[in-house]
């Protein structure tokens, strides 16, 4: 795995390493009167491991010069694996909270397993864990072919996943023992959110050194779009997590901001979240697997100039519509809501792109289950946008916020979009890095695009009847001038669809879960291959089974 | 703090408004400059070639 780290490099990680562990023991020390304290052991044990890996390879044979005329990709291949370990346990995670909301005593009388804990878990593993491991694996992959430019070195990308992860894991076990600071897509503590802000970092200097690197002229759009992602959730992260801890042994902190302020920069913070990290470096991902995988240069790339300039300039103001009828101005929330109208532009230009490639190769999107993925993936990025637009709206907002439908819209995207373009993605690149002509078995491939796409659209048609009726209900006034309805009245209305939405779930978990065999699956075999060959196998041809003919 | 907010909100309406039409003006010339054609067309299939290794 990390063989290929020249002497110098692993002379490096091994510094880090213990930087890392002594970072581990003096939290240890100084939070042992406090759930910190846990953490500093949970970083210790994480960075021992890594020393005991560094130091099992230190005395290994350094790699040749000739690895410089490879792309490097064995950080993308453990990130892929992570990507598939990370949906299963989040999507786990999630149809479990669904079944608590059908059935609230099932919390096993422990505080870990209530649902206020165990939500952020779900989030958090879907949204950072999957979809944050699967971007990291894919711009890896993507940079250096559009750049035709290996990685500038081999163990900063390294750093970034394996750093990446030891975040997400700290975020998830603090979850569970009680530590949050309250904000929503940002719950983790400020040491978590000290040592993410490391990463990231360094995730970006390893895209421009690449760059620097790069003997293509052109920087290939998906690049824009990477960087977009990696560049703006640094900004956010930064603002939205200016805190105070109460002290160093101490895994409390307060924020800088407080009232309406706080409220705006958290959203300003959620909705760019959604924005360039669920949308943005997706974006990237379709813009370099689905033209690929399609065998077809995308249909127009000035459109996805103006999309990207579109999305990175609007985006940015329609934070505050997660903020309608609030104690904020009442011209911040029109400024969200305009500009949220306004992101259907770029949002629809980006759908139409993608679905106007496959025009003409509708054959394969029919026979290709992982183009399918992807083209479906496009269909409810339209569809989602729409509905967020549409949300976003004053008036609308009134009957949609606080219910149902939000969750609805929320699933719409992640699972219809971000979860279906990377699997698809996934499904196109396992063969192509273990030089697999295949996948192990695409029937499979099949079996979980159906499961996916019924547990999607179950899921978010049991939540749009959900939100609407539970909106209705709590506008209801009977002739006295009094609500129809109590609270539990909705909820109880609310029951079946509860029902139906962690079916949908399930259907969903299940296709995952055939999904990450499968890629087991090729893996092995894909090893296997190699074994049993005695010279290297030539890389497949790009595109899977479909070639590029001549005049096409 | 009054005068602050007001500020914001004159920055807001004004240029806030202006600089992101300018933007835009800017973005649809440089996607539709007619010289850029090629290198976009050129870009756009850059992606499909097949290569095992990086360019040295």
């Amino acid at each position: 795995m990390i063989g290929q780290l020249t002497k110098t490099e692993r002379q490096y990680a091994l510094l880090i390493l213990l930087g890392l562990a002594l970072c581990g023991l003096m939290f240890g020390i100084a939070g042992n009167h406090d759930p910190l304290g846990v953490h500093g052991a949970l970083i210790g044990v994480a960075a021992l491991v890594g020393i005991f890996k560094v130091i099992s390879v230190y005395y290994d044979p350094e790699p040749g010069d000739e690895r410089l005329n490879r792309y490097y990709d064995d950080p993308t291949k453990f990130g892929i694996i992570l990507t598939m370990i990370w949906a299963v346990f989040g999507l786990l995670i999630g149809d479990w909270v669904a079944w608590l909301l059908v059935k609230p005593d099932f919390t096993l009388d422990a505080g870990w397993a209530s649902f206020g804990r165990l939500r952020p878990v779900h989030t958090t593993s879907v949204l950072f864990g999957f979809g944050g491991n699967a971007l990291i694996a894919t711009s890896y992959y993507v940079l250096q072919r559009t750049s035709r430019a290996r990685l500038a070195d081999q163990l900063s990308p390294w750093f970034v996943l394996l750093g990446y992860n030891l975040f997400c894991v700290l975020a998830v076990t603090g979850y569970m023992m009680g530590i949050t600071q309250s904000k929503e897509y940002a719950e983790p503590e400020w040491y978590a959110d000290i040592w993410l802000l490391v990463v990231w970092v360094v995730y970006f200097t390893i895209y421009l050194r690449t760059l620097a690197r790069r003997k293509e002229p052109h920087i290939y759009v998906a690049n824009w779009y990477y960087m977009a992602f990696i560049l703006v959730i640094a900004i956010l992260h930064i603002v939205n997590n200016l805190a105070v801890p109460v002290s160093f042994g101490s895994a409390k902190s307060y924020s800088l901001f407080s009232g309406v302020q706080d409220a705006m920069t958290e959203w300003w913070y959620g909705h760019n979240a959604v924005a360039f990290f669920l949308t943005a470096g997706f974006l990237g991902m379709m813009y370099y697997f689905l033209p690929v995988r399609a065998g077809r240069p995308i249909y127009s790339y000035r459109m996805s100039i103006i999309s990207f300039w579109g999305i990175t300039f609007f985006y940015m103001w329609a934070g505050s519509h997660h903020l309608h009828y609030t104690a904020l101005p009442q011209w911040v929330q029109t400024l969200g809501m305009t500009f949220s109208l306004m992101l259907l532009i770029p949002s629809w230009a980006s759908a139409g792109n993608a679905l106007l490639t496959l025009n003409g190769a509708w054959d394969k999107v029919r026979d290709d289950a992982t183009l399918r993925f992807m083209m479906v993936a496009a269909v409810f990025y339209g569809i989602t946008t729409f509905e967020g637009s549409f949300l976003a709206i004053r008036p609308v907002n009134s009957l949609s916020h606080y219910t149902d439908w939000t969750v609805g819209h929320v699933h719409a995207g992640a699972l219809g979009w971000v979860a279906m373009i990377t699997f698809g993605s996934i499904y196109a690149i396992v063969p192509w890095l273990w030089k697999t002509e295949r996948m192990y078995s695409p029937r499979l491939v099949e079996v979980h695009f159906w499961l996916a796409l019924a547990g999607a659209v179950v899921y978010v048609f049991a939540m749009w009847n959900s939100g609407i009726i539970q909106g209705l209900m709590w506008r209801t006034y009977n002739e006295s001038g009094t609500l129809a309805y109590t609270f539990v009245d909705s909820l109880i209305a609310m029951h079946p669809y509860y029902i139906a939405r962690a079916i949908g779930g399930l259907l969903f978990l299940i296709g995952a879960i055939i999904g990450a065999y499968n890629i087991w699956m090729t893996i092995r075999t894909g090893i296997r291959d190699v074994r049993d060959s005695a010279t290297d196998m030539p890389s497949p041809m790009l595109g899977g089974t479909t070639v590029l003919e001549s005049g096409e | 703090m009054d005068l602050e907010h007001a500020t914001l909100v004159r920055l807001s309406k004004s240029f806030g408004l202006f600089y992101l039409i300018a933007l835009s003006i800017i973005t649809v010339v440089y996607a539709y400059w007619p010289s850029n054609r090629k290198a976009f067309d050129r870009a756009a299939k850059s992606v499909l070639r097949n290569e095992d290794g990086p360019w040295r």
